[in-house]
């Protein structure tokens, strides 16, 4: 017999780290339907056909969360045999309230009551046989941790399968079960006699996604207004009211608290971190450890140790010197003879592109410990709490500080680290705004332009974070407001769990997770692009044939620049050469400097491209290098940072969407500098400067038009009726 | 009518009602904070915003805007 568990749990109750201990490494990484919820599902170890499906972590089975609405689709529609429900026992109370709302969908639950260790410490009890009785079924003490209590309760929720329906047994007060008594004698025999209930309840809190979903739905409005108006409240209140007062009257009599006003370990930790004062010093000292260790030192050494040696010349290994993967490879392709075009597929196609992704790995590793640790440590959601302030003007989480950091020295570690962000909404526009910021590689497009047009101003460098800086915010005002973003409610209200120290076990895991999935995920259209820049620029029409080509000038890729070119018009360089730098500069950005040197007959070229200034200078005016550097910072970053992107949206459209702003942002902000540059500078009004004044227009009205936050979430609750129909 | 926004912190103060509607009022009332709920204000995040406070024996926080809709006695 298969079966199937659901685990369901709060945030921070140790879920994941259950989950873990239940499956092993047995497990796969889906995706939930129609929605960009990570999904993830697993054997039971020692069973093969018992599968668990982790829940998003919630803290209620509201319709006002994606997370929410997730689970409780999966649970109303998939009807797993049984719902293991972990909850913390060193916060009971909050946690039984989510308890209350799934033993009500009729499936059976076991209740596994985690943190045993700590509340064994503390001096608190909990009294089991009580709570059993009290909540109607079975209950079982754990520590996910230790690996204490799991064993057995995976068992009971095998065994509790059999049951197939399951009945809660808490009351309300007498007043409310009567009310919701009388709605469940108007759905009788609509809905299967375990599930009345969930219905019944759902319908007095006039849930609107459980009300679309059914067919023949029974007017209730009189009952419920007349409920409404004895208890002085709206309904979906009363409800919450009602569970929480079920479960202070048996927290009493299962629970007994020691030491109720004693200071904690965690929270004389608190009462440090995130002092008035302190705070903010503390802070800015992990951002520099986490800065210095993953982007400045280590993680720096390890990917340019992939990418200049493992992938680039040679490896030098303790003083022994050997060959480079490209150079292995290359001397064996010619040891075999094959054709010049494979062996330039190969080395500097696929062996270059698989670098490309990989070259990322090591330096991502690195920050993926700490943004595990930060996690799970609990001081992630002091930093939300720190910087919200700040963060929430633009539509960003206070979470968004590390990615954006992170994002000066690489936007693909950057990207994924938006992964922390648990607000869907947050975390897109994260997602699409950190790559503004500019990042290591184009720090030679600024060198360059730096040095060929301003003399190497000092102000230009500095400039470019401000112009990374003030475009984050303006996009983030102006997305905030546009449908796709307003469309979710996201009340800033937070739990800020208990600091504990998490198991190397844990943060290893989650750190080889996450970089696994980039190089999955990312890493195909990285390599794929990679291909086809490389076909571009190595093929071409070179005397009167078709083939590859020796000079750049007679690639594929110049002519597209030629077509191209136009386009760029009016930003004030609308040359080929420029064209096709920018392209290039999609495999990685500092390749532009190095294209600049080709174009203009340069074999080798120095970082800064100094080489190149003095023709650069001929062909471009200050204006136009500015407009051209600002385009450059802002459009869509490299092919490793849009696979990052791919794989954090885990969604084509959204992926689109992202990559395609950006674009047009930076093209509309590049067209304004250039024209009203020219305007003030030069007193030239062209028909450039219309256009530009009515990108002007448009900025200022999508900054400024008014915004109201929805109250309700909008995605589409279509999977839900799909599976009703196919069940029937 | 006195809210959360006001309490001072350190004082403990008893919830008499939540005003408002929807997916903020469903949130702060699933996270706990209900009629007769004790809350005690721990701290305020240092650049004023948000605040934190104990409730049914955990920490949590929230903004000052959404503070504003809860009624304290």
């Amino acid at each position: 017999m298969s079966v199937k568990i659901a685990l369901a749990g709060n945030p921070n109750s140790g879920k994941t780290t259950l989950f873990n201990a239940l499956t092993g490494s047995n497990q796969f990484v889906g995706n939930w339907p129609g929605v960009t919820v990570e999904k993830k599902e697993g054997k039971l170890r020692g069973y093969k056909d018992v599968t668990i499906t982790d829940l998003p972590g919630i803290y209620s089975l509201s319709p006002y969360t994606l997370e929410e609405v997730v689970a409780r689709n999966y649970l109303v529609n998939e009807r797993p045999d049984v719902i293991l429900n972990i909850i913390d026992g060193t916060n009971i109370e909050r946690n039984l309230y989510l308890t209350t709302q799934l033993a009500e969908l009729g499936i059976p639950v076991v209740v596994a009551v985690n943190m045993m260790d700590a509340v064994n410490k503390s001096g608190d009890e909990i009294d089991f046989h009580a709570l059993k009785k009290t909540l109607g079924c079975e209950v079982t003490a754990i520590s996910a941790l230790k690996g204490t209590g799991i064993k057995e309760t995976a068992e009971k929720a095998v065994s509790e399968a059999r049951r197939k329906s399951f009945t809660a047994v808490h009351k309300f007060s007498d007043e409310i079960e009567a009310v919701i008594d009388e709605i469940t004698a108007q759905i009788d025999g609509k809905i299967p006699e375990e599930q009345k209930r969930f219905y019944a309840v759902k319908l007095f809190e006039r849930d609107e996604k459980i009300l679309n979903s059914m067919t023949d739905i029974p007017d209730v409005s009189d009952i419920i207004a007349s409920a409404e108006e004895s208890m002085g409240d709206d309904s979906e209140s009363i409800i919450t009211n009602e569970r929480y007062n079920y479960i202070a009257s048996i927290i009493s009599s299962c629970c007994k608290k020691k030491n109720k006003n004693k200071l904690t370990v965690s929270d004389k930790i608190d009462k440090i971190v995130t002092n008035r004062w302190l705070a903010l010093p503390i802070f800015a000292a992990v951002m520099v450890i986490v800065y210095y260790v993953s982007v400045t030192t280590i993680g720096t050494w390890a990917t340019d140790w992939v990418n200049d040696c493992l992938f680039g010349d040679e490896i030098n290994f303790f003083g022994a010197s050997l060959p480079g993967i490209p150079a292995l490879i290359g001397g064996a392709l010619e040891a075999l003879g094959t054709a010049e075009w494979l062996n330039g597929l190969i080395i500097d196609g696929i062996v270059a592109g698989v670098g490309a992704v990989l070259g990322f790995v090591p330096q991502m590793l690195v920050l993926f410990i700490f943004l595990a640790f930060l996690e799970a440590c609990g001081y992630m959601a002091r930093i939300a709490f720190i910087m919200d302030r700040i963060f929430r003007k633009f539509g960003l989480s206070g979470k968004s500080f590390i990615p954006m950091l992170i994002g000066t020295g690489c936007g693909v570690p950057g990207i994924m680290a938006s992964r922390t962000i648990e607000n869907d909404r947050d975390r897109k526009m994260t997602i699409m705004t950190t790559t503004f910021i500019p990042c290591g590689a184009k720090l030679p497009i600024i060198a360059l332009i730096a040095g060929a047009l301003f003399n190497g101003a000092w102000w230009v460098a500095p400039s470019a974070y401000f112009v990374g800086i003030g475009a984050i915010i303006v996009s983030g005002i102006m997305l905030k407001k546009t449908r796709m973003f307003s469309g979710d409610p996201a009340p800033f209200v937070m739990e800020l769990p208990a600091y504990h120290m998490p198991t190397v076990g844990n943060v290893l895991r989650s750190m080889w997770e996450r970089g696994w999935s980039f190089i999955k995920k990312a890493g195909t259209i990285i390599l794929l692009s990679t291909i086809v820049l490389w076909f571009l620029q190595g093929f071409g029409v070179e005397n009167g044939s078709f083939g590859m080509v020796e000079d750049l000038n007679n690639s594929i890729l110049a002519v597209i620049g030629g077509i191209i070119a136009p386009i760029f018009a009016p930003l004030g360089w609308g040359d080929w050469r420029s064209a096709v730098a920018t392209v290039t500069g999609l495999i990685a950005k500092e390749n532009v400097v190095g294209t600049f040197g080709i174009l203009y007959g340069f074999a080798e070229i120095a970082e800064d491209g100094a080489e190149v200034w003095g023709t650069l200078a001929l062909n471009y005016t200050a204006l136009s290098a500015y407009s051209f550097l600002i385009f450059n910072l802002l459009c869509a970053p490299c092919f490793a940072a849009m696979g990052a992107i791919k794989r954090e949206m885990n969604n084509a459209k959204w992926t689109c969407f992202a990559i395609g702003y950006q674009c047009v942002f930076a093209y509309a902000v590049a067209m304004c500098v250039y024209q009203f540059g020219n305007l003030f500078t030069a007193g030239a009004f062209r028909i450039g400067t219309v256009f530009a004044v009515l990108v002007l227009i448009a900025f200022i009205y999508l900054l400024l038009r008014p915004y109201k936050e929805s109250k309700m979430l909008k995605i589409k609750s279509k999977s839900l009726q799909i599976q009703r129909r196919y069940e029937k | 009518m006195r809210t959360l926004k006001e309490a001072k912190i350190g004082e403990t103060v008893k919830v008499l009602r939540i005003n408002g509607e929807g997916a903020t009022k469903r949130r702060i009332m699933d996270m706990g904070i209900t009629k007769g709920a004790e809350i005690y204000i721990r701290k305020v995040a240092p650049l004023g915003d948000p605040v934190e406070v104990t409730v049914r024996g955990y920490e949590l926080s929230l903004r000052r805007a959404d503070a504003e809709i809860i009624e304290i006695e």
